[in-house]
């Protein structure tokens, strides 16, 4: 007869708590959850990736509703337990579901702490703590307007970057000097509040809340000094408090949190308490780390065995793209302790390890944090660090001699290092779990050990453990293939072409051991096209490696006919254009126009016989080829700007016709769409472009990946310039990078975020030699694209493709 | 030859990895080239949505439709892989580069 566990509270403490056991000892318990969140267990520590629009709430699923079914777990969602029966040994929810337990395990967890001041409590005000407050953010965050983070700690200024990042204007309000004073000392503090400055994330320190403004809903809030900050949204992250009341109605040992032993009971030995509501030795955590390492002990507990928690060093890491910052451990200064500090200025680089009696109690790491893994190992053994007091500062890598590959670093490492934090994964457990289960995919291993699965933070690791025990059987990432004709991925095809110098399609298969004759109709387009790109002026294009709609430079529709757009530079026309379309309308009886997206004109229906005739009355207008069929440079749009516009800070018009004109003809790996907005009103829809310019009076804020289509994505700003020609180089410079680089068929947007953000924008914002570079090759390439392609048909090119071969009459019956 | 075929050009009107269209009073016929210079003849219409077959990128034996990507073997007309479906396939001869089709497969014409 099994016995009945009861868990109150579905996080990820008790969560991970049930795995383990289950492990340990299946069909032991009947258990019993109580949710009040209405939904399943999911990975708290990534809502700020939910908020910034990095993941989905689907991504961050723990525990989907099968593991509740394939465990047997009854839950009960959106059912608060109001009451425990000490007596009667049982719970009872608001919603009047009781259930009876053998062993009950508390994990409330702890409540975002409101301020009281003036105001708290007007629509508006906000914590962030679950999935609720992150949907509600966002719900404000669609209008835009200014949000005010209260509390510049780690949730903080999480929160205030993923809201940056929703488009939102954002101010962050600290209490102390410095922000994450817990986890940074003032110079780290200070390089932070610097890289959140460049992020356009206003900093206030030594802000004290006076209250809270507004009349229905938030309209600001007011400091002590008397500065107000107009807002639409306030969201307060100052802390937590343990939700230990439950527990303290029903007369358990409470202090700050529920008080707990080595063997996380409380003083009933038949209930025990998990996570942030539980207090141990004086300590509660409100980190995962150590509350995972904690469920451990309780699941071993409750299947009957010994285990106990002797507290955790906890270490801090920043969820935010493109900040690097680790923090563990004690650093404040004492006259018994000595630091090592290494400061480099031009990487941004700060780092700091505090020693006491030869050992590493501390460490602040920012810019560079490769080497975080590794002083917190050290600072947990309490590792005399005597014998390399000289290079400790310079991390791992500079042991033992000269600089040695990461490899080697992590092959180093004794079996209980740990490397997953999050989930408490020693080297050991993973490299049995490989050897053992024949693991092969990162996947795997993280479905296996949970290794990396949680912040992901540690996933180099993982793979480079993954290296040293597979050997070469580890295919890092198996790469997609091209296609059936081939093992190799775009990337490698791309890397291969360069270095092998293969100039033709034939040559490519050859060298590359394609598995087929010719190919297919995936792989030949692609082939085509990085060979067009990377030997501009030598190889000529293959013209039946192409898609029919840029073999014919039309767009093929359902029925076999095309339509044709042509180029209305910067979508500006005039009557003499709009003439001559209206005639070639009319002439070839064309049934359908229409207005495209791009500020175009689209004729459909055209038969594919008439195109050349087409073309050729198009072309006596002065049209030439809209290219809207191209995986090439298409449209840019633009408003009107300073030309008609009482907003428009500069020529947006202007500057969208002078790339259009630059940029013309060029192929690229998928199609490319352009806006330039003469203000930051942004009536070009600059922000959902592959590329987009928002003009402002000081200059051009040049945005990058935004989408429009398949999936919805706001642009990443690449940075600001002054002038229209800096405006220019950029933009064709970014271009470049992208046409190199990228994937036949990968949007921009899917190729900026596989290579990283701040990655282009190190090559093309602050890397002035590589962007001239990038630049320059993109105007070498142009040479050889700007034809137009209608006037060559016109003069007969490709004849061939618009006559039949031959027209037989009627058959006659045979004799 | 049987009288049943009729010339319609010579193979090097058709690009190779190509194809050209015969027009008859019953829809087009495709002729495709292919890399090896064999050449076949199917209707020009995929079975799947009637895409124009002979605008497609030929590969080997086969092409893929513009349309939807159905994948047709030039030999035997039929959708390859998971799809279904088949076109009508016609003979053709090459006698010293000139191009023969029998277009019994045809309609006849209405007496």
């Amino acid at each position: 007869m099994a016995q009945k566990l009861v868990i109150i509270g579905n996080g990820m403490a008790p969560g991970r708590m049930l795995e383990e056991l289950f492990e340990r000892a299946p069909g032991l318990y009947d258990v019993t959850i109580f949710n009040a969140e209405p939904r399943v267990n999911y990975d708290r520590i990534m809502l700020s990736p939910v908020l910034s629009g990095e993941k989905t709430y689907e991504d961050i699923i723990i525990h989907g509703d099968d593991w509740y079914e394939e465990h047997g777990v009854t839950l009960h969602r959106g059912a608060k337990v109001a009451k425990i029966d000490r007596e009667a040994k049982a719970v009872t929810a608001e919603n009047g579901v009781t259930a009876s337990y053998d062993r009950l395990v508390i994990a409330t967890g702890s409540s975002p702490f409101i301020i009281p001041v003036p105001g708290h409590d007007l629509p508006g005000v906000l914590a962030y703590r679950d999935l609720d407050d992150v949907d509600r953010m966002l719900k404000i965050a669609e209008g835009q307007g200014h949000a005010v983070v209260i509390g510049g700690g780690l949730l903080g200024l999480e929160a205030a970057y993923g809201l940056k990042q929703r488009g939102m204007s954002v101010t962050v309000l600290h209490l102390m000097d410095t922000i994450m004073e817990r986890q940074l000392d003032p110079a780290a503090a200070y390089l932070l509040e610097k890289a959140l400055d460049d992020r356009g994330i206003e900093i206030i320190t030594k802000a004290n809340t006076k209250q809270i403004l507004g009349s229905g809903k938030v309209e600001g809030v007011e400091l002590e000094d008397g500065r107000i900050i107009s807002a639409d949204m306030v969201v307060m992250a100052v802390g937590i408090r343990p939700a230990a009341a439950l527990a303290k109605d029903a007369g358990l040992e409470t202090n700050r949190g529920i008080v707990v032993d080595d063997g996380m009971a409380t003083s009933d030995p038949s209930i025990f308490a998990l996570g942030e509501c539980a207090e141990h030795r004086g300590v509660c955590y409100g980190l995962v780390a150590p509350l995972y390492e904690s469920a451990i002990v309780l699941a071993d507990r409750l299947a009957g065995g010994a285990a106990e928690y002797k507290g955790s060093h906890v270490n801090t890491k920043l969820k935010v793209t493109g900040i690097k910052l680790f923090s563990a451990g004690d650093f404040a200064e004492g006259p018994d302790r000595e630091e090592v500090v290494l400061r480099d200025a031009t990487r941004g680089v700060y780092k700091r390890v505090i020693l006491k009696d030869n050992r590493v109690i501390g460490a602040v790491l920012y810019g560079d944090t490769a080497d975080g893994a590794w002083y917190f190992e050290m600072l947990k053994r309490g590792t005399d660090v005597s014998e390399m007091r000289e290079t400790l500062i310079y991390g791992q890598a500079y042991q033992g001699g000269g600089a040695a590959d990461p490899a080697a670093a992590v092959a180093a490492l004794p079996d209980d290092a740990e490397i997953c934090g999050c989930n408490g994964i020693c080297k050991g457990k993973i490299v049995t779990a490989i050897k053992d289960k024949g693991l092969t995919s990162l996947d795997d291993v993280r479905a296996h050990t949970k290794a990396s699965a949680s912040c992901g933070t540690c996933t180099g690791l993982v793979e480079q453990l993954m290296a040293l025990t597979l050997g070469d059987a580890y295919n890092p990432a198996a790469v997609q293939p091209v296609c059936g004709c081939t093992d190799l991925g775009h990337d490698d095809v791309r890397r291969l072409i360069r270095a092998k110098g293969l100039k033709t399609i034939p040559a490519v298969m050859q060298e590359l051991e394609w598995k087929t004759s010719c190919g297919c109709a995936k792989c030949r387009p692609a082939l085509n096209y990085y060979l067009v790109c990377d030997w501009p002026g030598e190889y000529a294009d293959d013209y039946q490696s192409r898609f029919i709609n840029e073999r014919v430079h039309a767009n093929i529709q359902k029925d076999g006919t095309y339509s044709v757009v042509p180029r209305m530079w910067g979508g500006v026309t005039s009557s003499k254009e709009l003439r001559a379309i209206a005639d070639v309308v009319d002439k070839y009886e064309i049934p359908t126009v229409k207005c495209t997206g791009g500020q175009r004109i689209d004729m459909l229906g055209v038969k594919k016989e008439d195109l050349p005739a087409v073309w050729a009355d198009l072309g006596k207008a002065g049209f030439v080829s809209g290219q809207a069929y191209a995986k090439g440079l298409r449209t840019v749009k633009t408003c009107v700007g300073s030309d008609w516009c009482r907003f428009g800070t500069q020529d947006s018009t202007g500057l969208g016709i002078r790339l259009e004109k630059f940029m013309w003809g060029s192929w690229t790996p998928a199609k490319l769409k352009l806006a330039v907005s003469g203000c930051p009103r942004n009536c070009a829809e600059a922000t959902c472009k592959d590329i987009g310019v928002i003009c402002v009076d000081s200059g051009f804020e040049i945005h990058f990946a935004g989408a429009a289509g398949l999936e919805i994505r706001g642009t990443e700003v690449l940075g600001m310039v002054k002038t229209e020609d800096e405006a220019l180089e950029h933009i064709v410079a970014l271009t470049q990078m992208y046409r190199e680089q990228g994937r036949y068929l990968e949007r921009i947007y899917k190729w900026a975020k596989r290579i990283g953000y701040d990655e282009v924008r190190a090559q093309i914002m602050d890397d002035a030699d590589k962007r001239k570079a990038y630049f320059e090759r993109f105007v070498e390439s142009q040479k050889y694209a700007q034809v137009d392609p209608w006037s060559e048909r016109v003069s007969g090119k490709d004849k061939h493709e618009f006559k039949p071969m031959a027209v037989v009459g009627q058959t006659e019956p045979a004799e | 030859m049987s009288n049943d075929f009729i010339a319609i050009g010579r193979i090097e009107d058709i690009p190779r990895r190509g194809a050209r269209c015969v027009n008859t009073a019953f829809g087009r016929i495709a002729v495709f080239r292919t890399a090896e210079d064999e050449v076949f003849a199917i209707d020009d219409r995929c079975p799947h949505k009637d895409g124009p077959l002979s605008e497609g990128i030929v590969h080997g034996r086969a092409v893929t439709c513009p349309l939807h990507n159905m994948v047709i073997s030039l030999e035997s007309g039929s959708a390859l892989g998971a799809d279904e479906g088949a076109v009508q396939t016609y003979p053709i001869q090459v006698e010293d580069g000139r191009l023969f089709i029998a277009l019994s497969a045809l309609p006849m014409a209405a007496e």
